[in-house]
């Protein structure tokens, strides 16, 4: 099957030719996973929409509100250029970077992780503890979903036929806020996480006064944890909170045994991740 | 299906290829550009031997579709020695053996090139990080590392 590509400047144009293409359409951002689908004979596209020409998609924003909106196809390089995104969300930035080599980097994207499904998307996690919006727009228009909301199971989304993902929005931060994100992996680096864990949170007079959860790797889709949450929040982050929500991300697993990690490893792991993320996530809380 | 026409600038010079709209840029390079000094090993993105600068940014040319070369500056192996002279970074792998087979040496040589214009002053660990998308089987690594930071000190020294 003859393959076409486009490289629309618009996101109009783009919408309609890949709703118009259906199923057998693809939409190219940093291409990390496509390609190697493509390569390996997974996916065999009709159509292939290339999204980095509209200006929307590859661009990072500081709102007028103090938050950032970051368009679904910009590099993780680029944002780790970017003069104040790191310092606000250093967990969703840790995160991002932790997908792939300095090569896979200088393309892929944090909405490409998002949209390839993957139950260990490293930068899922931390963009849901984030409380990130994700901007989605169709043939019927333009709506937001929560992160949490997208991920449908392992390669499926809830976006509708038609729909690109255009951008995160990641709310204003209020002071004494922090945010980190840990995966455990067997090497030092350039691995696939076993568990992921991203928190962020807020502390007033060391209360802990918001916090979100997101664990990846196991479940089906990458998850917002919210008794581990309810358990960080309301308190000190003493023994008696933190083993709280450590059980609470352990009861919220439903992993697969494999070769990366067994369902009692990754179930264990979850609790251990939640405690280091949250000591991280803290002392940089208290930092701000 | 006709084929895509393209224009862009490899190593500072316009080039026009044609090629298939699945078509890698490293299948381009290595097809109708006869540029073979990147290599294919992995053709997944893990093995960093196709790597080029696409507008700057170190990239796996296996990664990337040919398409998408349209109107973009890259740089390839062929265009680091000016002429007959090497790049400090060539000399220095061949001064130190920084290399065996070859197969992942130009892809080496790019990422390092990428590393100390971004980061003139690297240390080993950030050599070793960087270089961490680069697979070589014969080296052990430490020789190519320590070429890449006696370069580093060699280019800081001539730039004073």
């Amino acid at each position: 099957m003859d393959i076409r590509y486009l490289s629309p400047g618009t996101l109009d144009e783009a919408i309609k030719a890949f709703a118009a293409a259906g199923s057998a359409a693809r939409i190219l951002a940093g291409g990390t996973d496509l390609l190697v689908q493509m390569r390996s004979g997974a996916v065999r596209p009709g159509l292939i929409v290339d999204i980095k020409k509209i200006a929307e998609m590859t661009t990072i924003e500081e709102t007028a509100d103090g938050g950032f909106r970051v368009g679904a196809a910009v590099p993780g390089a680029v944002l780790a250029e970017h003069g104040r995104f790191g310092k606000v969300w250093p967990g969703v930035l840790e995160a991002v970077n932790l997908i792939g080599s300095t090569q896979v980097q200088g393309r892929a994207s944090a909405g490409g992780n998002l949209c390839n499904g993957s139950p260990a998307g490293d930068s899922v996690p931390a963009m849901i503890a984030a409380g990130a919006i994700a901007t989605v727009q169709g043939p019927n228009g333009r709506r937001e979903m929560p992160v949490e909301k997208v991920p449908a199971g392992p390669g499926r989304t809830h976006l509708l036929p038609g729909e690109i993902l255009v951008s995160f929005s990641l709310p204003p931060r209020p002071p004494g806020s922090g945010d980190a994100y840990l995966r455990m992996i067997p090497r030092t680096e350039m691995d696939i996480a076993v568990v992921g864990c991203g928190v962020s949170l807020t502390l007033e007079n060391g209360i802990c006064t918001a916090a979100r959860v997101g664990l990846g790797a196991v479940a089906p889709t990458v998850l917002l944890v919210e008794a581990a949450a309810k358990a960080l929040i309301g308190g000190k982050l003493d023994d008696a909170a933190l083993n709280a929500a450590a059980s609470a991300c352990s009861a919220a697993c439903r992993p697969i045994d494999d070769k990366r990690g067994t369902i009692a490893y990754r179930t264990k792991i979850a609790g251990v991740l939640l405690k280091r993320t949250v000591a991280i996530a803290a002392r940089r809380a208290g930092g701000n | 299906m006709a084929k895509l026409h393209v224009s862009t600038t490899i190593n500072g010079e316009p080039a026009e290829f044609l090629c298939e709209p699945g078509d890698t840029m490293l299948d381009a390079l290595r097809g109708p550009l006869g540029l073979t000094g990147s290599k294919e090993g992995c053709a997944s993105g893990d093995c960093g031997a196709c790597s080029i600068t696409l507008d700057d940014r170190l990239v796996c040319s296996c990664l990337m579709l040919a398409a998408e070369a349209e109107g973009a500056q890259l740089r390839t192996i062929e265009g680091m020695a000016k002429g007959e002279k090497l790049h400090p970074l060539q000399q220095k792998f061949l001064e130190m053996a920084a290399l065996q087979c070859g197969i992942c040496t130009s892809g080496m040589l790019v990422a390092s090139e990428a590393l100390l214009q971004k980061n003139p002053r690297p240390s080993e660990e950030e050599v070793r990080f960087w270089l961490a998308g680069n697979l070589c089987r014969c080296t052990g690594y430490d020789k190519i590392v320590r070429a890449v930071l006696e370069t580093a000190a060699d280019m800081r020294e001539a730039a004073q």
